[in-house]
């Protein structure tokens, strides 16, 4: 694998640049692996890397029916945080922000990793209290976290109306300091090309079709480009889970919804850390580029459809220029969705299946991106050892038979 | 924006004033203290999330205020059908040829 550098900028600047080594292959299948990954997203490509780099094993193909990382991956709003509320998410969550402190140097790939800090806006008494809370809470678990005052958000954001007419006033905010954003296609191709590099089979066009199992254990899957067979098989599609868990008769507990994003024309710098509100359902950021990175909630109703009703969009404009009145005559670019896998408690699942060698990475829902080193990191270790990680283990299928549901709705509900 | 016909109220409305409500024709156990774990997991949580034809409860929230049924495809949106509860839907995956 070629090293990337500044020297190596200037270097190929005198070649006109015309002389870049392909940043992966393009292989024909192999008639056998050892781990197939359904899926080349984020998770997925982190999966086979840490497969590779941590457990030896190197025949692995990550299976993409599209492109890498044209799925979820390429459609977030790229807000990295850990600040969840019970132990068990905030674990998770902070195991992957841990891994993102490091990620660019260890991929050799710049990820344009920005820890802004985080804000999450306070309207109502409950609102504060939920937020005392949480910060505590994070605090205990040993993750940074402050509750700030009005003056103290109105400092920091200067263009947030935080006036007392305001139709929902700010009464304070949390703050999370070493949250932030990243460079979401960044993480993608950063995993792909490290993973290609340790001899992980990249095959995009391909989908997955259904996987044939005997005995109770997976024996391969069937593809556009014919049968591949697997000793393990490992899904991490996202939106698409429980069409996957539907080849081998299973259900999830799963709802798969439309998520809608916009980006606005590209602005000189205003907005330098990222504000979200539950209360009035918005929440936004400015990307590097200048423009203006704005979420909204989920459309109700299942669709696969990678899009969604245009009142959601008009109600996250209206909550937004409620919070920024000075956006109010900025321009939106572009709007899209995305499929998200939602759980009923808010939480992914990282977990065996009654099939033998048939792992499930999924449910991550609004907010997987954040977990994405951290999702790869843990879910390698549960394929590899056929035993989930100390940190997946609670997040097991089996919780739902259980009751031990890790309800993360405050934390994960609107904000992702 | 869905344009959804009412069954009660027998007019198409616009999709603000409805909300949906999930998966249809899920029946609450009739015998509740004999299920076991699994059974109350499959019914409170599992569902069936079809990429296709799916059978799904909708609220008239700001209308009549009433559930009713709907038959609609999951990725093209397109609304098949709406029914009253308790009625069953006339078209079907079987039917449709969907996977
Ligand atoms: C609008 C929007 C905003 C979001 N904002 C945030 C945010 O700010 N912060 C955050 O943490 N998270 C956010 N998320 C959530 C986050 O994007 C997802 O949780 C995460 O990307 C999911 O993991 P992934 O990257 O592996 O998924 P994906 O990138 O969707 O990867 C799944 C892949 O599986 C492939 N696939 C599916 N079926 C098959 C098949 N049969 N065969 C082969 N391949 C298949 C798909 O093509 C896809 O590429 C947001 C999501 C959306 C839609
Ligand atoms: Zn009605």
């Amino acid at each position: 694998m070629q090293q990337y550098s500044g020297f190596g900028l200037l270097k190929h600047s005198l070649s006109y640049h015309e002389n870049w080594q392909r940043v992966w292959s393009n292989p024909t299948p192999k008639k056998h692996y050892d781990v197939v990954i359904i899926g080349g997203g984020g998770h997925g490509l982190a999966t086979a890397y840490y497969l590779a780099k941590e457990h030896g094993i190197t025949n692995i193909a990550v299976i993409e029916k599209g492109y890498l990382g044209g799925g979820n991956t390429a459609r977030n709003t790229t807000i990295v945080r850990s600040n969840y509320l019970w132990d068990e998410a905030s674990h998770l969550y902070e195991h992957s922000l841990k891994l993102w402190e490091g990620l660019a140097q260890e991929l050799n790939y710049n990820l344009m990793f920005s820890q802004r800090g985080v804000l999450n806006l306070g309207h109502t008494l409950q609102d504060m209290r939920d937020i005392e809370r949480r910060v505590n809470a994070n605090r205990l678990n040993g993750i940074d976290g402050e509750v700030l005052t009005t003056a103290q958000v109105q400092e920091m954001v200067p263009i947030l109306d935080c006036s007392k007419g305001a139709r929902y006033p700010v009464m304070g905010a949390s703050w999370q300091a070493r949250a932030g954003t990243a460079r979401h296609d960044a993480v993608a191709w950063g995993y792909a090309r490290a993973a290609d590099a340790l001899g992980v089979d990249l095959l995009q066009q391909t989908e997955v079709t259904g996987i044939r199992r005997k005995d109770g254990a997976v024996e391969g899957v069937e593809t556009t480009r014919g049968f591949i067979s697997a000793g393990k098989v490992a899904c991490v599609a996202a939106g698409n889970s429980s069409v996957i868990a539907k080849m081998v008769g299973m259900e999830l507990p799963l709802e798969s919804h439309p998520l809608q994003a916009m980006v606005s024309e590209p602005l000189k710098p205003i907005l330098d850390t990222v504000v979200m509100s539950n209360h009035v359902h918005g929440y936004v950021s400015q990307s590097d580029k200048g423009d203006l990175v704005i979420g909204a909630g989920i459309d109700g109703y299942v669709g696969y459809g990678q899009r969604g009703s245009f009142n959601v969009v008009e109600h996250t404009i209206a909550a937004i220029i409620e919070m920024f009145p000075i956006f109010s005559r900025v321009r939106l670019n572009r709007a899209w969705g995305g499929i998200v896998d939602t759980c009923p408690d808010a939480c992914p699942i990282i977990s065996k299946t009654h099939i033998k060698g048939l792992y499930f990475n999924c449910g991550w829902g609004t907010g997987g991106f954040k977990a994405t080193p951290g999702a790869g990191h843990v879910f390698a270790h549960t394929i590899a050892h056929d035993d989930p990680h100390p940190l997946a283990k609670p997040f097991s299928i089996d919780r739902f038979t259980s009751g031990e549901l890790i309800d993360e709705h405050g934390a994960a509900g609107v904000a992702h | 924006m869905l344009h959804i016909h009412c069954p009660y109220c027998e007019e198409m409305r616009e999709e603000e004033e409805f909300s949906p409500a999930g998966q249809a024709h899920i029946q609450r156990p009739l015998n509740p203290e004999e299920l076991s774990d699994e059974q109350w997991a499959r019914y409170l949580f599992f569902r069936k999330n079809p990429r296709g034809l799916h059978h799904e409860l909708w609220l008239h929230a700001h209308g009549c205020r009433k559930y009713f049924n709907m038959t609609r495809n999951s990725v093209t949106y397109q609304i098949m059908e709406t029914y009253k509860m308790g009625a069953k839907p006339s078209i079907t995956a079987s039917e449709e040829g969907q996977s």
